[in-house]
């Protein structure tokens, strides 16, 4: 389980995080939705160890994370950004392995690992020897997402991660990571700017503005009980067809 | 990068190669004036003729000290001496004065000598023939007379003891100007009556044609300065009978016209050292043109080994360079503020010239390939350590952030991502170092370290062009070829990823 209490965290005048608590129970996907620059990234980034907060309490699994906690708590942690994040020197393969690696895996427990990752990710196994830049902006998602998954980590923090995506692509992934995470039972944080992305595999969902909570709780609340006029505005103002209202099942 | 890790060794390999003793070679050396050109010209060719060993001509090592100090190094085995130089400045022992004498005390230094080879090459003090006939001036003491002349001498002799300021207090002479000039233009200006008083060599080959008159000595102020070969004993010892020829052709056998013709025909005519070398050896024997051509093929013979050498101390110095640079721009990246104060350091480094940096290895390491080394090093230090830290930085954070995450550790880290991601940067700095080593190397030569410099330096010396390109125009083509080759090498570092 994830916690945030009353976290804040400022960059000089701005205040990236002001008093933002929220709560990720174990196996759901929580969805940071808002426009940029309204803090989403720094909850994943408070969550992971990278920004320490100037107040307030980040609890992972009950434990605290600060400087010293942070190295073992990361562990936990599968991390995924916009186009995967790939090292662009080392194939796909390499760049999946690399945590394994570190671990000192033996070569052909890596190499099961690996191909049980293309399995699940949908990715063609022969990809895994191309470069980054040889492959397209999905299969490098689906790489940022099995080198994420390659040490099985109960946590998945994912900061747009089909941001890259043209539409159609996009919407499939969206349906593949969806199942992917509940099979795995995974306890997700991911950040989106993009509402039908957000109703379609947010358990629950933090709108945030200015590093300020404005609403949180299922897609239906905030669609059907906006607290405030801005809610309805961000919903609507993304969406031409009405998106439908259920989270990811 | 690991890659790159591996190459080190190998590099570290090939400059373990340059401190071996050559074994059959006898490497003659010279200070770079025509004089001692000449002379070491004709003991290679001696050495050449009797065949027990090979010659290698380290010429043009510049003035006595850096000279005496390649022999004592065991950087060369032989050169042209003069004994008032040994008594005064090399042995400080001006009293010393037979050659027996000056032979006992070299002993003790492992060191030993010919006798006179016949000719005096003393300092002297020269004027236009016609205006000491005008003045009445024959010996130096007539100067004394003549308080308004105008003297230009070299900076050498200015300063020493045995020069100007025992020259003017044993005679009490004052003259209304005494200034340094460089000596080669002090002719033109004793030729035009701008300088009235010049110092010369006795043997030097230009008195007769410009007109010029030594004065004659009368005192004997100016101490006897007859050119021998000093030699390595150990040398001496291990190819007896080239030793023994060395002295049979040289010893008594060149008197001051002689000399001074020598002298003129390379200064004056613009005759091959060689060519003077094989004139003054063909004197006894009819063999002339067999010597001149030996003469020619040495110097091909010269610019390969010269080659090996140049290639060795940019090879050497730049793979140090690499081994120092790489881990100061990591540290750089890794503590930004000290790492800046150590960047401005290197970077401070460079701005000494690089003769003057070599000059200052010198009272540190001595001379010949070592210090030289050492500079060179030093010199291709600033655009690794640079640029390993500019590609460093350059690396997005995004990706230096994961890495944090997949929980990597620093040295993995470093081998596995942050070197790689900076290859292109770093090689780039490589290959600046390489390409400005292979030119900057070529000063070496001024310090004893051999290397294509060798030839310009002589040249130089010589006033003949042929000789300087000699030396820098395949210079040029190293350069381009360390550029092909770390162009190939780029190949084989940078990540397949990477590249375009």
């Amino acid at each position: 389980m994830i916690a945030l209490r009353e976290v804040t965290k400022r960059f000089g005048a701005t205040a990236a995080l002001d008093a933002v608590s929220l709560e990720v129970p174990e196996a759901t996907t929580h969805v940071l939705l808002g426009s940029s620059g309204s803090g989403k990234s720094t909850v994943l980034r408070v969550i992971l160890g990278l920004t320490i907060p100037d107040g307030g309490e980040v609890l992972v699994d009950g434990t605290a994370v600060d400087l010293s906690t942070r190295d073992r708590l990361v562990a936990r942690m599968g991390y995924v950004v916009q186009d995967g994040g790939l090292y662009p020197h080392l194939t796909a393969a390499d760049n999946v392995a690399l945590a394994a690696e570190a671990h000192a895996w033996p070569r052909d427990r890596i190499a099961a690992r690996l191909h049980a990752l293309t399995e699940l990710t949908g990715l063609e196994a022969a990809m895994l020897g191309r470069y980054p830049r040889q492959l397209s902006g999905g299969q490098r998602q689906r790489v940022g997402l099995m080198r994420a998954l390659m040490l099985d980590p109960p946590i998945l923090l994912l900061d747009e991660p089909l941001g890259a995506l043209d539409p159609i692509v996009r919407v499939e992934l969206q349906e593949q990571l969806g199942r992917l995470v509940a099979d795995l039972k995974k306890t997700v944080v991911m950040v989106t700017h993009d509402v039908r992305e957000a109703a379609r595999l947010g358990h629950t969902i933090t709108l945030l503005t200015a590093g300020r909570v404005v609403q949180q709780g299922p897609y239906a609340d905030l669609a059907e009980r906006p607290a405030s006029p801005f809610v309805t505005q961000f919903l609507t103002a993304q969406a031409a067809p009405a998106p439908s209202p259920s989270a990811t099942d | 990068m690991h890659r790159l890790a591996l190459v080190l060794p190998w590099l570290l390999a090939v400059a373990s190669t340059a401190a071996a003793a050559p074994d059959g070679v006898i490497r003659v050396g010279s200070k770079s004036f025509t004089e001692s050109y000449i002379l070491a010209e004709i003991a290679a060719q001696v050495i050449e003729q009797v065949g027990e060993a090979r010659a290698e001509r380290r010429v043009g090592l510049g003035g006595t000290g850096v000279t005496q100090r390649a022999l004592e190094s065991d950087a060369i085995d032989l050169y042209p001496e003069y004994t008032g130089t040994l008594t005064r400045v090399i042995l400080k022992e001006p009293s010393l004065e037979t050659i027996e004498a000056i032979r006992a005390r070299l002993a003790s230094r492992d060191l030993t000598m010919s006798d006179s080879l016949g000719f005096d090459n003393t300092y002297a003090l020269a004027m236009r023939d016609d205006r000491a006939e005008r003045l009445g001036v024959r010996t130096i003491s007539d100067l004394a007379a003549h308080p308004e002349l105008r003297g230009a001498f070299s900076s050498g002799f200015l300063e020493r003891e045995d020069g100007w300021p025992g020259l003017r207090r044993v005679y009490g002479l004052s003259l209304a100007r005494a200034d340094v000039m460089e000596h080669a233009l002090t002719y033109r200006a004793v030729a035009s009556g701008e300088v009235d008083l010049m110092d010369v060599f006795s043997t030097d080959g230009q008195l007769e044609r410009l007109h010029l008159r030594l004065l004659e000595d009368d005192r004997h102020f100016f101490p006897d300065y007859s050119a021998v070969l000093l030699a390595r004993r150990e040398m001496t010892e291990r190819y007896p009978r080239t030793w023994a020829r060395l002295r049979e052709v040289l010893e008594g056998r060149l008197d001051d016209r002689r000399m001074a013709r020598l002298n003129a025909m390379v200064d004056l005519d613009g005759r091959h050292v060689t060519e003077a070398a094989a004139e003054f050896l063909a004197g006894g024997t009819p063999a002339a043109a067999g010597f001149a051509r030996s003469g020619r093929h040495a110097i091909l013979g010269e610019i390969v080994a010269l080659t090996r050498d140049h290639a060795l101390l940019v090879l050497i110095s730049v793979g140090v360079a690499v081994v120092l640079g790489l881990p100061m721009g990591i540290l750089a990246a890794r503590f930004r503020r000290a790492g800046q104060l150590e960047l401005s350091a290197i970077a401070m480094l460079q701005t000494v010239p690089a003769l003057a940096l070599l000059m200052f290895m010198i009272p540190l390491f001595g001379i010949g390939k070592g210090p030289a080394l050492v500079a060179l090093s030093l010199y291709a230090l600033l655009p690794i350590a640079r640029n390993t830290y500019a590609g460093l930085m350059a690396i997005d954070r995004t990706l230096l952030e994961i890495a944090w995450v997949l929980r990597l550790g620093e040295l993995r880290r470093l081998l596995r991502i942050e070197l790689p991601l900076s290859a292109i940067t770093i090689m780039a700095g490589i290959k600046t170092a390489a390409v400005t080593t292979v030119g900057t190397a070529t000063l070496a030569a001024f310090i004893g370290g051999g290397g294509y410099g060798t030839l310009i330096v002589r040249g130089l010396a010589l006033d003949d062009t042929a000789t300087i390109l000699a030396g820098a125009a395949p210079a040029a083509l190293m350069a381009l070829a360390f550029h092909g080759l770390f162009e190939l090498l780029d190949r084989w570092v940078v990540p397949r990823g990477l590249r375009g």
